[in-house]
């Protein structure tokens, strides 16, 4: 269960001036429920996805989020991940240098560590990571590369979503995973990601447009805006906005 | 808080700082002809050795200490200087390891280094140099089999002075700096490596150094002669005792490359760096030239450079033989307040010649690392081709990254590349490795080791374990 209440952090702009982005943020996720948020640019959907995870970048100047009555707040971004929290990233990192294989099983293996788990070898985990490939269309070539180095926007995407299925977390969250992605990868993801869902897996979709849901049928849609969620409601609400745009909310809001 | 994790990280502690308590024969401190005398008559050198030296002291009188380099320390009393220190048990020179004073074989076994044929890196051949002398070299009687020579310098002057007497000097003469003038009048010991015509050297040459005395320099001097289609390759290590006096290091190394012949030359330097304040370290003054004297010759440096207080040393390549080839691989980690102005020379003479220089420097703390390099084509290149790269990682607001390229093209069908980056050890990559799960102290090193990957590939299997250990721990340390 993840409850979020009031949250709120800012950001230094250029200029050193302290700028709100995230302004009371309200939102519970119950174990097995999907939620998506929707929203303009600059709402404050991707600074929620990287405060969540962890990143250092932000003041969190009030409110608090728990994960599993857990104070998320208070941990490190491994601690977090340690915790089954995963983010699926926006704009992922190269890493030069840094076999893919090497930083995969690394990661898998740290975490496998944290819950007295046997460590995977070599052998285990290439026949894992293997069959995951092919699920998300990565030749196995990738795997000799640097992580993420010279990638192609949709082949990143596609990383991200192999560490996802390898890692197996249990609270995921997908930070404009659709961006920049043509229909066959798109079902990919919609394919990974319904193939993860059970009755504890929390899942957490930003996204820009509703053609995401159309292959991941979320169970709660928000739309946020100004740092803020306006509304919240069933899988309709995303269609209603794609049909009318999203200054028809922040107009009904007003009035 | 990453920046405070960094900090740990790069802060580990020197582990090779202890003194060995051994009885020393050691010579006055101070720098004369007499003291030249007493250096050669100790090794009961041929005239041709003490007329060279001498002749190098006092072409040494006129010169001055270099002030190019991109390095700041006060200036050094040659006078204070203890120019040859030996353990007293080995002055009449070991026969065998079972004559080695044992608590030398403690000491190497704390630095890691296997002297034993049974050691851990079996495969291995072990020449060590303890303050100024060669103290044991294993796996003689293998190498001489294949006819290689493999022993410290002094002996090759009592054994093979013909050989000596033809190559030293010839890559790097004592006229050529201020260091190597000073090397040359007072060297005492070294590696000395010979590959008949066509042998494969059927194992790693390996040399460790160690300064043991207070107020010691040492001053060592390596000669590789690789024959006709040889090949050979050679490591060497190096470690000192923490003292709060800098102590000065100023060895030549000298590589020649007959026709086909190759040399792979691979350095991990960890001298003492002196302390989070900059106090102590070694001064490391090193002067490493290697000549492709033949046709299609090849000649490689690799090094990781962690330690030292100040590292001013150019390993380079002299290209004369037509299609010869020229490597320089470099890692220099600069901690605290080390410095570190290093980089190479390759000169192409010969036509069809290839160079190829990859540099990465990482600094921490208030670490100034500097790149120098030069390039140069001279009229006979024809064709020739080098390929540099450089690039810095800075993991601190307070340290420096430098780069000087020179590069003088003579010939207009050679042609030059050179591509230079800098880059701040990215927050976005940290935190990419965190949400992975993973430590930032696993994070940082994992990033580190792979920004140094394309070096690391290049030196031989055994060490390239080591020296990745080597820069995790030399990476605890500073930043702010």
């Amino acid at each position: 269960m993840l409850t979020i209440e009031n949250l709120q952090a800012s950001i230094h702009d250029e200029k050193q001036n302290i700028k709100p982005i995230l302004r009371g943020v309200d939102l519970t996720i119950k174990p097995g429920e999907v939620h998506a948020i929707m929203g303009p640019n600059g709402s404050g959907k991707s600074t929620l996805a990287n405060v969540l995870a962890g990143r250092e970048d932000y003041q969190l100047t009030g409110g608090s989020v728990r994960l599993n009555e857990e104070d998320l707040l208070s941990l490190e971004p491994e601690e977090r991940a340690a915790r089954g929290l995963f983010l699926a990233f926006q704009y992922p990192t190269e890493i030069p240098g840094v076999n893919n294989m090497y930083f995969l099983r690394t990661a898998l293996n740290e975490l496998r560590k944290r819950k007295n788990l046997p460590l995977l070898d070599a052998a285990d985990f290439l026949m894992l990571v293997k069959s995951k490939m092919k699920e998300v269309g990565l030749d196995e070539a990738f795997l000799h590369r640097a992580v993420n180095e010279g990638f192609s926007g949709g082949e990143k995407k596609r990383n991200e979503v192999l560490q996802m299925m390898m890692l197996e977390p249990s609270f995921i969250i997908l930070d404009e995973t659709d961006s920049g992605l043509d229909i066959d990868a798109l079902q990919m993801v919609g394919r990974c990601v319904n193939s993860l869902r059970n009755e504890s897996r929390m899942i957490l979709v930003v996204t820009h447009y509703q053609r995401l849901l159309d292959y991941i049928q979320p169970d709660v849609v928000h739309v946020m805006a100004n740092g803020k969620i306006l509304k919240s409601g069933d899988k309709t609400l995303a269609h209603e906005l794609e049909a009318k745009g999203y200054g028809w909310l922040e107009s009904e809001m007003k009035s | 808080m990453a920046n405070k994790l960094i900090k740990e990280v790069v802060n580990q502690q020197y582990p090779y700082g202890f003194v060995t308590q051994i009885e020393s024969d050691t010579i006055p401190a101070g720098l004369n002809e007499d003291i030249i005398r007493l250096i050669s008559a100790k090794k009961n050198e041929p005239a041709f050795m003490l007329e060279w030296r001498l002749n190098a002291f006092r072409h040494w009188q006129t010169l001055t200490s270099p002030t190019w380099a991109h390095v700041h320390f006060q200036p050094i009393d040659y006078q204070d200087i203890i120019y040859y220190s030996a353990p007293k048990s080995a002055e009449s020179g070991p026969k065998s390891l079972d004559e080695v004073d044992p608590k030398l074989l403690e000491t190497y076994k704390k630095l890691g280094i296997p002297l034993h044929e049974q050691g851990r890196l079996a495969g291995v051949a072990v020449d060590a140099v303890f303050d100024s002398i060669s103290v044991a070299t294993t796996f003689k009687a293998k190498l001489a089999d294949a006819g290689v020579i493999f022993c410290p310098f002094s002996e090759a002057v009592q054994k093979y002075p013909e050989l000596v007497e033809k190559y030293l000097g010839t890559v790097v003469p004592y006229r050529d700096n201020f260091f190597a003038a000073l090397n040359s009048a007072v060297f005492s010991d070294g590696s000395f490596v010979y590959v008949p015509k066509g042998v494969r050297c059927p194992m790693e040459l390996s040399t460790y150094f160690r300064i043991n005395t207070a107020k010691s320099g040492q001053f060592e001097r390596t000669l590789i002669i690789a024959e006709e289609g040889s090949y050979v390759s050679y490591l060497e290590g190096c470690t000192a005792p923490m003292r709060d006096e800098n102590q000065l290091h100023a060895a030549v190394v000298e590589l020649v490359a007959l026709d086909k012949a190759q040399i792979k030359y691979s350095t991990v330097q960890n001298w003492y760096p002196g302390d989070e304040e900059g106090r102590g370290g070694i001064f490391n003054f090193v002067t490493k030239r290697g000549h492709c004297r033949g046709a299609h010759s090849k000649i490689s440096w690799t090094q990781i450079e962690t330690g030292s207080a100040i590292t001013w040393k150019y390993p380079s390549v002299i290209l004369q033989g037509d299609h010869s080839i020229g490597e320089f691989y470099s890692v220099a980690l600069t901690n605290n307040y080390q410095q570190a102005d290093t980089g190479t020379k390759m000169i192409h003479m010969g036509k069809n010649t290839r160079s190829t220089i990859i540099s990465k420097g990482i600094s921490a703390g208030h670490g100034q690392n500097t790149y120098r390099g030069l390039v140069r084509m001279l009229p006979g290149a024809a064709n020739a081709r080098n390929y540099t790269q450089c690039d810095s990682l800075l993991l601190s607001s307070t340290c420096g990254a430098h780069t000087f390229p020179y590069i003088e093209v003579k010939n207009p069908s050679a042609r030059v590349e050179h591509e230079a980056s800098t880059s701040k050890i990215g927050e976005d990559q940290l935190f990419y490795c965190r949400q992975r799960g993973l430590k930032t102290e696993d994070a940082i090193n994992m990033i580190v080791n792979g920004f140094c990957k394309q070096v690391f590939k290049e030196l031989p299997m055994e060490f390239a374990v080591e020296a990745q250990k080597l820069l995790e721990v030399s990476l605890e340390g500073s930043v702010g």
